[in-house]
């Protein structure tokens, strides 16, 4: 892995609230096609971390690399755009658009056209809308989400909101996609179906995953590297092996 | 299994539903628009109904464009008035300055009201630029002291023109104009000696214009983006939607419809005052808005069109008039409020829908 560059490259990195230090000299690298897993205890700055890497947060210190690219000053829309998608830990849909909808929106950039275009009714916009019904359905379809494209997003069960948020992120074509507590909620059945999915979606879709998770029976068994945080810093990183075997990660969770 | 069945039915519908909104609409418009007109050409409208028919486009295409601004985008907007001012008082000028050079009246008509739809569309631009930026009800806050600044700077604004071309003064009339020259706006007293070129017609087709636009842009690209930055504003940002530029497409479309409602209302009255457009319009256009639903078109025209009239027919009530008014609002606050009547309404729909299966499988 090490003689091919990494996807995201974050050196460094760390941010301050006012007098407090969230994160701080958080480093790591994620490849293409690899599932990579972001573990710690509550309040380790996770979630911080990953505002940072979409730039929800505008980091204080260090740079993020991103497909060889400083991403600097870069604002949340151009991360999406230059191409991280993420999921949230709370379910963020667009609760009164339809599930197709949903998913339509994350073509904003891709399949573009003006809104003259649309209100006039130009070619272009039966092009463009025809190839954005067609990709949106086509990944409905893998999420097995098509048969309740016309429903309303709010209605879903709550496992399928989770996918739905997983499909619209896809549909903005990332390199790397940012999953926050996927299998939140989920019991073990159904946190089973969602590793086979995150399998099936980085064979499917050629990406990197980087995911934050307190289920270990997922983190073990779908993620190749794990980085541990805690208290904003870097605790271990290294192999799910390495990890369960790391006294320094037992500590952290378990106390002594 | 059955129950499965029905909510399906529901979920097929919803698509072909929002489709058949617009469809009905449209349909709406064509058809009263060509009874008024026969009832007016046989002479059998009365001349205080055939007055009113003019604002209440004008009315209906304001609330379309409120409901843009505040259904689709949810941005609450208390200055619709005041881009309607601003349209109005643009298109009376332009229209007052060019009435010796395009004798047609159809054609001065067109231009006056682009002119007011362009004025409209920069001042909504000025507003919009720094206010989309921010988050939160602030431009509820701006454009409510917009409504109460242009209504300030129109009542004490002087133009006119002569031969030398424009002259301009505030506050005191100090325009000095040549024999032959014109007033076209009087400070306090607004505009006088309008020629009126508005027509039904006009506002029929002003009505249908934007109804077009509001339509074809609420199914796109930009529509599922306006949508999205309401629904949820840090997702939509970060499926790569810019916020503050979507939102400023609708809320400059809907001043710019504003500004056409105005330029077509204020060239329908020789006079004009300024104090027409004031805070109470742009509230009265938001209730038009409400009571129609937010986001909902043909119901924004339908309670328009009852709003407008409602007064008007209560008018034999004399002192009782305005407490009717304000009962009937109450009135249909609770009904399209209440959990039973929805409830019962949506039932209605299903045992509807059961019977025509053919339109159920619509995707």
């Amino acid at each position: 892995m090490s003689d091919k560059r990494p996807v995201l490259d974050v050196r460094e990195l760390g941010i301050d609230f006012g007098g407090l230090t969230a994160v701080n000299d958080f480093s790591m690298q994620v490849y293409d096609n690899e599932i990579v897993g972001l573990i710690g205890p509550n309040g380790a700055g996770k979630t911080t971390v990953f505002n940072m890497l979409t730039k929800v947060y505008q980091p204080t210190r260090g740079t993020i690399l991103f497909d060889g690219e400083d991403t600097g000053k870069k604002s949340v829309v151009d991360m999406n755009k230059s191409g991280i998608a993420r999921t949230f830990q709370n379910i963020r849909l667009f609760s009164q658009l339809s599930v197709l909808d949903n998913v339509k929106t994350g073509y904003h950039n891709r399949s573009a056209y003006s809104p003259l275009t649309a209100i006039l009714r130009l070619p272009a916009y039966y092009a463009r809308e025809r190839e954005i019904d067609k990709n949106a359905r086509e990944l409905l379809k893998i999420f097995g989400l098509e048969e309740e494209a016309e429903n309303l997003a709010s209605n879903l069960p709550y496992g399928a909101q989770r996918r739905l948020e997983i499909a619209r992120a896809l549909a903005t074509g990332p390199k790397l996609l940012l999953l926050d507590e996927p299998a939140a909620g989920m019991n073990p059945q159904e946190t089973e179906e969602l590793m086979d999915m995150i399998r099936l979606v980085r064979e499917h879709f050629k990406i990197a995953i980087l995911l934050i998770e307190h289920d270990m029976k997922l983190v073990m068994g779908i993620c190749e590297r794990i980085t541990v945080l805690n208290y904003g810093m870097m605790l271990a990183e290294g192999s799910p092996e390495e990890i369960q075997a790391n006294p320094a990660v037992i500590k952290a969770y378990l106390g002594e | 299994m059955d129950k499965q069945k029905m909510s399906k039915f529901s979920i097929g519908n919803l698509f072909s539903r929002k489709k058949r909104g617009r469809t009905i609409s449209f349909l709406m418009v064509i058809v009263a628009y060509v009874i008024m007109q026969t009832m007016m050409n046989t002479g059998s409208l009365s001349s205080l109904f055939s007055g009113l028919l003019v604002p209440l486009c004008c009315y209906i295409v304001a609330a379309i464009g409120l409901n843009l601004n505040v259904g689709v985008s949810g941005e609450l907007n208390l200055g619709q008035a005041g881009f309607m001012s601003v349209g109005a008082f643009t298109a009376v000028s332009v229209s007052g300055y060019l009435a010796a050079g395009i004798p047609n009246p159809v054609i001065r008509l067109i231009i006056s009201i682009i002119a007011g739809v362009i004025a409209a569309a920069v001042f909504g631009i000025i507003i919009g630029v720094p206010v989309l930026k921010l988050e939160g009800d602030y431009l509820a806050i701006v454009t409510l002291a917009f409504g109460q600044i242009i209504k300030s700077i129109v009542t004490n604004m002087y133009l006119g023109f002569d031969a030398n071309g424009f002259q301009f003064s505030f506050v005191d009339n100090n325009t000095k104009l040549a024999p032959g020259g014109k007033m076209l706006l009087n400070g306090p007293m607004g505009a006088t000696g309008t020629e009126r070129i508005s027509t039904f017609t006009m506002g029929a087709i002003l009505i249908i214009i934007s109804l077009f636009i509001v339509y074809n842009l609420m199914f796109s690209r930009s529509g599922r983006a306006i949508m999205a930055a309401r629904d949820n504003r840090i997702a939509a940002e970060s499926v790569g939607i810019g916020i503050s530029k979507t939102k400023m497409l609708a809320f400059v479309i809907s001043a710019s419809l504003a500004g056409a409602a105005g330029a077509l209302y204020g060239l329908n009255y020789s006079t004009l005052v300024p104090a027409k457009f004031d805070f109470n319009t742009s509230i009265l256009i938001l209730v038009y808005v409400v009571l129609g639903g937010l986001g909902n078109m043909t119901g924004t025209i339908i309670a328009t069109v009852i709003l407008v009239l409602l007064p008007e027919l209560l008018r034999s009530m004399q002192d009782y008039r305005m407490l009717i008014y304000a009962v009937v609002l109450i009135v249909i606050m609770l009904l399209t409020n209440n959990e039973a009547v929805i409830t019962r309404l949506k039932l209605l729909q299903k045992s509807f829908s059961k019977k025509t299966p053919g339109g159920a499988k619509n995707v």
